[in-house]
C-alpha cells in the first residue's frame, strides 16, 4: 500500500518514493531536515496510512543503543537477593525489553521511530548496525536470540547535530525534507485549517515567507510555528485586523512571538522596522 | 543496467559502493518507479546518496548521465563560487567600469541585472540547446562567466520537465566543497563542538556507594554521580585589515557563530602576521593592545588555538625584525609564530584562500612550514579536518 498525502499530513512526491522505496525493500528510512518540517510527523502518518501501531524511540544524550535491546537491572537483583525475594534465580525476570526488542516481537508489522538520532553519542549509530540489518539480536544473559517476526519498518530522524557514520548511512535510506515553497505551505495550512478565511492565509503566508528572508534571522521560523501562528491569528481579531492593515512601518508582524522565538532575532526585526520607517520618510 | 549512473556519480565524487547499485537495481526490480523520469531520479537519489550535501553533486551527476554527456569534469569544473566570482570580477574592473558600475546602481544591482538577463535568455533559448554565454549580445559578455556556467542551458530537452528539478541545483549550499556561507557554517561549528563532545552519561560512584552501603548495614544502595564536564577551550586569533579586506565578511560570520558555541572562547585580532601585541577589540586596536607575551602566559596548553587568515603577506613580515608593514617590531613575526606553536600544541590555521593559490603565495609557504603544514581552507571539509587535527 502506498504512501500518500493524508488529511492531516501533506506529502511531496519525493517523500512518498523515498517512503516507497524503504518499505518495499524494508530499510529503515533516514529522514533529515529544518526542524519543524514534520520529521517526526512522518512516522506517524506512516503508522496510521498503513494501520499500524507505532513505537517511539526518544533518544536522549545519554541514551544508550543497548538500551533500545534491553537492559538487565543488576542492581534491583542484588538487592532483591539481600532481601531473599522470590524468582531471584532467574535472569529473565531482571531483563527489561528495550523498544527494538519490543518492535521485533510484535505479532504484526509495526512502524518504529527512532527519533533524533544525532542527539546520541556518536558510537550510537554503530551499535546499531547489526540489528538494523539482520533485524535481529543475542541477549546474553539468557542466551536467547531475539528476531523479528515480522521486519518493521524503521524511521530514523535526525537534526543534523552529528554527523553518522558511513557504515550506518549505507544501510538506510536517505530523504531530506525540504522546506516547502507556497503552494506545498498552502495544502498544510489547508489541512490544518479546512474553514480559515484564504484572505488570512493569503496575508499570513504573505508575512511568513517575508520573515524567513530577513537577512540575518537566527532562528528561521518553520512550519510548525506557521500553524501555531495562524491559530493564534484564528482566535484573536485585533491582531488579525493589524495583519489586514499591515503597515510597512509596522514591519514587525502581530503575535510575532508566535513565529520568532528568540529575543535577538526580535531586536532585529525591530531594527529592519526602525530602518523602514526612515526610508518611508 | 546503472552501472553508467555509478560510474558517474564515482566520478562526481559522491560516495556510493557496490550496495547502493544493488539497492537501485533492487527498487526498479521490485516496481517502486517505473518509467517515469522524474520518479526515478527522486528514488535514485534516496537510494544512493546519503547526505545532503552530496545533493548538488548528485543533481550534476545524474544531469550529466542523463543527456550522455562526457564531459563531466568540465561540469564540475564550471561550477565557481559566488563569492570568488565576485572578487575576481571585481578585480578585472578598470576605474571607468567602476564608475560605469556605480552610474548603474552598484555592483549588488549590475549582479542583479545580470542573472535576470541570463533567465530571460534561458527563456528565449528553451527549444535550443545553446549554450548560455557564448551569445556575446548582451553587455556582459566581456565577463560572460556564469557561475552556473555550461549547465544553464539544459533546459531544452525533451524531458522538459523530469530535467528541470536536478538542473534547478537547489542542494548547491549544502556541498561541503564550497566555501563557507551562512548555512553552512553553523554545521562547521557543530563539528567543532562535536571533537569535545561532554556525555551527559553518569559513572559508579566508588567510594559514595561504600560509604552508604555501610551506613545501610551492608544493604546494597548505588551511587552515581555525573560525568565530569570537559569544555572546549579555544582561543581564536583574527587577520584583519590589509590583504583580508575580501574575506572578512566569512570571518566574522565564523567568528560570531563560534560565540555562541563555546564556553570557553577567546578572541584575539592581529594584522597579517602575529607579532608582539594583539587586541580584543577590532575597533579600538590601536588603545588596547595586549602583549602577545601575556596571552601566551595566561592560558594553558590544553587551548585549542584557531588562527584564520589568509597567510598573504610579504615574506619579510615573517622572516625578518622590523617587517610589519604597520609598526617597528623588535622580533620577527616568525618568532611569534613559533612561539604560539611551542606553547599551544594544538593549532590549526583556517585559509579564507583556496588551496590552489598557496603555492604561489611564499608567505603561506613559509608559514605552513611554521606550523607543521596543519593549514585548512576554509570549507566544510577542510574545517572538519582541522577539527580533527586539533582533536589529536
Amino acid at each position: 500500500m502506498a504512501f500518500d498525502s493524508t488529511s492531516s499530513y501533506i506529502a511531496t512526491d519525493a517523500l512518498k518514493q523515498a517512503v516507497d522505496a524503504a518499505v518495499t525493500l524494508e530499510r529503515p528510512l533516514l529522514i533529515k531536515g529544518e526542524p519543524g518540517t514534520g520529521k517526526t510527523l512522518l512516522a506517524e502518518e506512516l503508522a496510521a496510512t498503513l494501520d499500524t501501531r507505532l513505537l517511539t524511540w526518544h533518544i536522549k544524550s545519554s541514551t544508550k543503543a543497548a538500551q533500545g535491546l534491553y537492559e538487565y537491572d543488576a542492581v534491583s537483583r542484588l538487592r532483591d537477593s539481600q532481601l531473599g525475594i522470590e524468582g531471584v534465580e532467574n535472569v529473565a525476570n531482571y531483563i527489561k525489553p528495550g523498544k527494538l526488542w519490543e518492535a521485533f516481537t510484535q505479532d504484526a508489522r509495526v512502524v518504529l521511530l527512532i527519533d533524533e538520532i544525532d542527539k546520541a553519542d556518536i558510537e550510537f549509530p554503530n551499535d546499531l548496525l547489526q540489528e538494523l540489518d539482520r533485524m535481529e539480536f543475542h541477549v546474553f544473559e539468557t542466551g536467547e536470540t531475539i528476531k523479528a517476526k515480522h521486519r518493521p519498518i524503521i524511521v530514523i530522524t535526525s537534526n543534523n547535530e552529528k554527523e553518522l557514520p558511513d557504515a550506518f548511512l549505507r544501510r538506510c535510506f536517505f530523504h531530506y525534507i525540504e522546506f516547502p515553497d507556497r503552494e506545498t505551505m498552502q495544502a498544510i495550512v489547508d489541512v490544518h485549517f479546512p474553514d480559515i478565511a484564504p484572505k488570512l492565509v493569503g496575508e499570513a503566508l504573505e508575512v511568513f515567507f517575508e520573515l524567513r528572508d530577513a537577512p540575518g534571522l537566527k532562528k528561521k521560523p518553520s512550519t510548525s510555528e506557521l500553524v501555531d501562528w495562524l491559530k493564534l491569528l484564528m482566535g484573536d481579531e485585533l491582531a488579525r485586523e493589524a495583519l489586514y492593515q499591515r503597515d510597512p512601518v509596522k514591519a514587525i508582524p502581530p503575535l510575532a512571538g508566535a513565529l520568532v522565538k528568540n529575543e535577538q532575532d526580535t531586536q532585529l526585526l525591530q531594527r529592519l522596522a526602525f530602518m523602514l520607517r526612515r526610508q518611508g520618510r | 543496467m546503472f552501472i553508467g549512473l555509478f560510474e558517474t556519480l564515482k566520478r562526481a565524487g559522491v560516495p556510493v559502493s557496490l550496495r547502493e547499485l544493488l539497492d537501485l537495481h533492487a527498487v526498479v526490480e521490485r516496481g517502486v518507479v517505473f518509467a517515469d523520469m522524474q520518479a526515478f531520479y527522486q528514488v535514485a537519489r534516496t537510494v544512493m546518496v546519503k547526505d545532503e550535501r552530496y545533493f548538488d553533486r548528485f543533481d550534476r551527476a545524474f544531469a550529466a548521465w542523463f543527456e550522455g554527456l562526457e564531459n563531466l569534469d568540465a561540469t564540475i569544473e564550471a561550477l565557481i563560487p559566488d563569492d570568488w566570482l565576485r572578487r575576481e570580477f571585481e578585480k578585472q574592473l578598470s576605474e571607468e567600469e567602476k564608475a560605469q558600475i556605480a552610474s548603474l546602481g552598484g555592483l549588488e544591482k549590475l549582479i542583479e541585472t545580470f542573472k535576470q538577463r541570463l533567465e530571460e535568455q534561458q527563456e528565449r533559448h528553451a527549444g535550443g540547446n545553446k549554450w548560455i554565454g557564448t551569445g556575446g549580445t548582451s553587455p556582459f559578455g566581456a565577463y560572460g562567466y556564469n557561475p552556473e556556467g555550461i549547465r544553464v542551458g539544459q533546459d531544452g530537452s525533451r524531458h522538459r520537465r523530469a530535467v528541470k528539478v536536478w538542473d534547478e541545483r537547489r542542494f548547491r549550499d549544502y556541498d561541503d566543497s564550497l566555501e563557507l556561507g551562512t548555512r553552512n557554517i553553523k554545521m562547521a561549528l557543530r563539528r567543532l563542538r562535536k571533537f569535545a563532545r561532554q556525555g551527559a552519561a553518569e559513572e559508579f560512584d566508588v567510594v559514595a556507594t561504600i560509604r552508604e552501603t555501610a551506613r545501610d548495614a551492608g544493604l546494597l544502595n548505588v551511587q552515581m554521580r555525573p560525568e565530569r564536564h570537559n569544555a572546549v577551550k579555544v582561543l581564536l586569533f583574527l587577520d584583519v585589515g590589509g590583504s583580508m579586506d575580501d574575506h572578512i565578511r566569512v570571518c566574522e560570520e565564523l567568528f560570531s557563530a563560534a560565540r555562541s558555541e563555546f564556553k570557553h572562547l577567546v578572541p584575539y585580532y592581529f594584522h597579517n602576521c602575529l607579532y608582539e601585541g594583539v587586541w580584543r577589540q577590532n575597533a579600538r586596536r590601536h588603545g588596547e593592545r595586549i602583549p602577545t607575551m601575556d596571552v601566551l602566559h595566561t592560558y594553558g596548553a590544553d587551548y585549542q588555538v584557531v588562527i584564520v587568515g589568509d597567510a598573504a603577506m610579504s615574506p619579510y613580515e615573517i622572516t625578518h625584525p622590523g617587517g610589519s608593514v604597520e609598526h617597528f617590531n623588535d622580533e620577527s613575526g616568525g618568532l611569534w609564530l613559533k612561539r604560539l606553536v611551542d606553547t599551544f600544541p594544538h593549532l590549526a590555521w583556517l585559509n579564507p584562500m583556496p588551496p590552489r593559490a598557496w603555492e604561489f603565495t611564499h608567505s603561506t609557504r613559509l608559514i605552513r612550514e611554521l606550523i607543521d603544514d596543519r593549514m585548512y581552507p576554509m570549507t566544510l571539509e577542510g574545517l572538519e579536518n582541522a577539527m580533527r587535527e586539533l582533536a589529536k
